[in-house]
């Protein structure tokens, strides 16, 4: 790891004023990505700016048709909140298909959503649950938020603060894992809303999470397994990589939005 | 260099660190407590496993510096004098081990998962809660009795602590 400069703010506007200081920096949340890449130096901030101590980046909160979840919250922490499991249960389901116990103890969701991994569980989740994303300067709709592999709309020192979900009738998280890693070879979160489906997969897109279109009209229109009969995703869009190949991810995207449906309309 | 201070098995350490230097680094050279091991250095096989404010999290992604203020306890710290922990002493019973070297791992994130799953432990739990830790001797058999067990014997701390 290369050295660097570490900071330890204690408020968003300390952060953020950090953050227009120093040059070349990067935000710290559980680190469970940009630590092990600092490592292998594929990543050598000159200064870190760490956001552990913040106090206004946790917390979970249901108002009214929302569940809000503070950006600096463990996975494990969304995996066994009451609010979480009673509001929205597939986004604890989800939380808790990340990584291993260890990995939930320090990863986080603004660090997950900020990094956009192509292969990580959350911007599923956000995109399917159509979610907010609130920074330290506006609000961020998923649909405009995630723009390609670990490419986000955040500009340079802008800081997550929280993610607002709205609550859907039903959803669920279907995940094909990969046994070593625990990445998604592909994901697939369905939720249902009061005006319409949306479908979201990760894993297996080319470009990172993407929703499908075609299933998520068919499931508006009947949301059962069935009505995803006949619906294939592109292979060309698809991953290939020596775990799994185009054609492999893309049938998988089927058989997981399937299962997830299932999933979300047993319950 | 940065000051970090914490609470290693009960005692205060205060130290300059220089900022990338991983808990498990401070852990093993600076407080020369090396039962905490390096196996994969790439947050996979848990032989770095120590609790962070009583929460099992992997050393080796830990800064030195994000640990500052917190308390910190790694396998040295669990035994009481001379008498082993009762997970300690299910792994020796039950021959949890052959090389040992993930075994302070594992020690560790087994009383985690009696912390959060309770005393009784069944065989598909305790296996599901050990994937963030690899044994590359024993085929799981024996630690995952030895973690039942050992979860039994914690339950019965208390009564022994009581008779003494």
């Amino acid at each position: 790891m290369y050295a660097f400069e570490y900071h330890r703010p204690t408020s968003v506007k300390e952060a953020a004023s950090l953050a227009g200081q120093a040059e070349d920096m990067k935000f710290l949340a559980g680190g469970h990505t940009l630590l092990p890449t600092m490592k292998l130096r594929l990543a050598g901030p000159a200064n870190l700016i760490d956001l552990g101590q913040i106090a206004e980046l946790r917390g979970i909160e249901r108002a009214g048709d929302a569940l809000t979840i503070g950006a600096m919250m463990k996975h494990g922490e969304v995996a066994n909140s009451a609010e979480v499991k009673q509001a929205v249960p597939a986004l604890a389901e989800m939380a808790e298909l990340i990584g291993d116990p260890h990995v939930r103890n320090r990863g986080t969701i603004g660090g997950s959503i900020a990094n956009n991994d192509p292969s990580a569980d959350y911007p599923a989740a956000c995109l399917a649950l159509n979610a907010t994303i609130v920074t330290n300067q506006r609000k961020i709709a998923a649909d405009d938020f995630f723009q390609g592999i670990f490419t986000t709309a955040l500009e340079e020192g802008e800081i997550i603060t929280h993610v607002s979900f709205p609550i859907p009738s039903q959803a669920a998280y279907a995940k094909f894992r990969n046994p070593a890693s625990r990445y998604a070879l592909v994901g697939v979160f369905v939720a249902k809303h009061a005006d319409g489906v949306r479908v979201a997969v990760t894993g297996a897109g080319s470009n990172g999470v993407f929703r499908v279109q075609e299933m998520e009209q068919a499931l508006s229109a009947n949301f059962t397994p069935d009505a995803l009969n006949g619906i294939v995703v592109a292979e060309d869009e698809m991953n290939s990589d020596i775990h799994a190949d185009a054609a492999y991810r893309a049938h998988l995207v089927g058989v997981m939005a399937r299962r997830a449906v299932e999933a979300a309309t047993r319950a | 260099m940065t000051t970090v201070s914490l609470t290693v098995n009960g005692q205060s350490v205060t130290a300059d660190v220089d900022p990338r230097t991983l808990l498990v680094q401070f852990l093993r050279d600076n407080l020369r407590l090396t039962g905490t091991h390096v196996g994969c250095d790439t947050s996979q096989c848990g032989a770095c496993v120590v609790h962070l404010n009583g929460q099992a999290v992997k050393s080796c992604t830990v800064l030195a510096v994000q640990a500052n203020a917190s308390v910190v306890t790694t396998i040295e710290g669990i035994a009481d004098g001379g008498e082993l922990h009762p997970m300690q002493a299910a792994f020796r019973e039950h021959h949890g081990l052959q090389c040992g070297f993930c075994t302070p791992g594992m020690i560790m994130s087994a009383i985690d998962i009696v912390n959060r799953k309770g005393n009784a432990l069944d065989e598909q739990t305790i296996r599901a809660e050990l994937e963030g830790n690899l044994c590359r001797c024993t085929g799981y058999h024996n630690i995952v009795k030895a973690v039942a067990a050992g979860a039994r014997g914690m339950a019965q701390e208390p009564l022994s602590q009581a008779a003494e």
